[in-house]
């Protein structure tokens, strides 16, 4: 079974539609871009898929496991938190959220798992630091450490590379392309066309004329010619 | 001088006056970090004004025990400017402004035209700036005061981690299973008896300074969010009873006093701040 099947799936707020009739499929594995322009849907379509916002109509199914082990998330950056008082440590900690349930403090076995992962996006030199005094880059590493906390199969990520220099975003690139050959399921959103046809397994285009299939087929199809002509 | 302080301090008034602006200052401090993080700090400042109008109408109804109309109305007005500030149509700061001056106005117009006292404007004065009603508090101001103040700190250090989790990152948390209403819903209700409690201590008018403050101050020195929750904490505790034991001693008015403890403290702040930076 498939982590995510999407079927048929129309969103928008309030009587906006914005999305209309989408349908596709996340398997295990996968490394799916979403591309399209600004204000085209792109943040909404994932929202709806963690569930943070109910879609107008259609449908999505998820894998049992998923559900049970959580998605790790990399939400848009916030202008409230780029200035926000707290150290790496205690940001990647609060990715264990999700096992707490109820109960208020942390276990060793969550400060161990943070510290994996703070190990495993080369955070380790910064885990005292204030994140208001990091750069864009370690920000978004320090984000994307928190997402993998969650420990869940499927991680979901906002625009990752908004905002960073080229070399920066090659690293994060290549960062999370070595996650996805771990085994985790790799959704990104991202402008960067040039890099979806490097990376992604598959792509999903928002626009005028919605797109879903593997990468070859988005590269031999008139979505692509039409936005790369554009 | 020190002699005259231990002298005051053998009072029980004086001893009730620490207590209740030692605890006061310590919970408006810790829900300081969040509102000032989360950008909610108007919200406080809204609310205090609300609790203005309702102690209006309490003084009008010659009630006894006042804080059994101020705390609900401030209580359901907590959780009405939350639900529009989140909404997208109304502005949320607008709505803020019209609740508050509205309060204020409706407060004073029903004080002028129903209040029996002779002495209005005094009365307006210091429900606005803080009386000395700190320190003619009676034991059951003091217990209910305690007994609010510390259901605030088991509720902040019970959940300390959530609050974290839902000030840094709403969605995150959200996508994680807390329920961000719920926490929000909890921290306006929380924000609301607090502000009551600190009418009496600085006034209506002034309640804002003892949640913005220390944190504004906390967070020009510390790193990370556990030291600035620590520090502002501390320092607003500091500054509340240095405030209270100088107007002791020097006969000044108790509110703006604590206020000036803090805005001193927040300019030393800021210069070790820059210091550092
Ligand atoms: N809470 C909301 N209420 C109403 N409309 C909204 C809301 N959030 C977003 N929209 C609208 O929905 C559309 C899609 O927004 P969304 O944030 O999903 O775009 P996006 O593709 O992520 O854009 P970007 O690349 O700028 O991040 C936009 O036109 C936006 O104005
Ligand atoms: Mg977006």
């Amino acid at each position: 079974m498939p982590l995510i099947t999407v079927s048929d799936l129309t969103l928008g707020y309030e009587s906006k539609i914005i999305i209309r009739n989408l349908s596709f499929k996340v398997e295990r594995g996968d490394y799916l871009y979403i591309v399209g322009e600004n204000g085209s849907g792109k943040t909404t379509l994932i929202k709806t898929l963690l569930k943070l916002q109910p879609p107008v109509s259609g449908k999505i199914e998820y894998e049992d496991g998923l559900t049970r082990k959580g998605i790790g998330y990399l939400p848009q950056q916030s202008n409230i938190q780029k200035d926000f008082p707290a150290t790496v440590w205690e940001i990647v900690l609060s990715g264990r959220q999700k096992k707490r349930g109820l109960r208020p403090f942390y276990s060793s076995e969550d400060r161990k798992v943070a510290n994996e992962c703070i190990r495993r996006m080369e955070l380790e030199s910064l885990i005292k630091s204030s994140y208001r005094d990091l750069s864009g880059g370690q920000q978004q590493r320090v984000l994307l450490a928190r997402a993998l906390c969650t420990e869940g199969d499927l991680l979901i990520l906002d625009e990752p590379v908004s905002g960073l220099d080229p070399v920066i975003m090659e690293e994060m690139y290549a960062l999370v392309e070595s996650l996805n050959r771990d085994g985790i399921t790799v959704v990104m959103i991202s402008h960067d066309i040039a890099a979806a046809t490097r990376y992604a397994s598959h792509i999903i285009h928002i626009g005028e004329k919605l797109f879903f299939g593997t990468r070859d087929e988005y590269l031999n199809s008139d979505t692509s010619k039409w936005s790369s002509a554009k | 001088m020190i002699k005259t302080l231990f002298e005051y301090l053998q009072y029980p008034f004086v001893q009730k006056a620490l207590i209740v602006g030692v605890l006061i200052a310590l919970c408006s401090a810790l829900l300081g970090v969040t509102l000032v993080l989360k950008r909610f700090s108007f919200i406080g400042d809204g609310l205090s004004h609300v609790a203005f109008g309702a102690m209006a109408i309490a003084t009008v109804l010659n009630l006894v025990d006042n804080m059994v109309i101020i705390l609900p109305i401030t209580v359901l007005c907590a959780v009405l400017l939350l639900r529009t500030g989140q909404n997208t149509k109304i502005k949320g700061d607008a709505a803020v402004a019209m609740i508050s001056v509205g309060a204020l106005a409706f407060g004073y117009l029903i004080m002028n035209v129903f209040s029996t006292s002779s002495n209005l404007s005094g009365d307006v004065c210091s429900t606005l700036f803080g009386s000395q009603s700190i320190l003619t508090l009676s034991a059951s101001d003091v217990w209910i005061c305690i007994s609010l103040s510390v259901a605030v700190i088991l509720f902040f250090v019970f959940f300390y981690n959530k609050i974290f989790a839902v000030t840094f990152d709403e969605s995150f948390s959200k996508a994680s299973g807390i329920r961000v209403g719920v926490y929000n819903t909890l921290i306006a209700i929380t924000t609301a008896v607090i502000i009551v409690l600190a009418m009496n201590l600085v006034g209506s008018l002034l309640i804002s300074a003892l949640i913005i403050f220390p944190s504004l101050s906390a967070m020009r020195v510390c790193k990370s969010f556990k030291m600035v929750t620590v520090m502002s904490a501390v320092l607003s505790v500091i500054c509340a009873m240095t405030g209270l034991i100088v107007s002791i001693l020097a006969g000044t008015p108790v509110g703006s006093t604590i206020v000036a403890a803090d805005a001193a403290a927040f300019a030393v702040c800021l210069v070790i701040g820059r210091i550092k930076a």
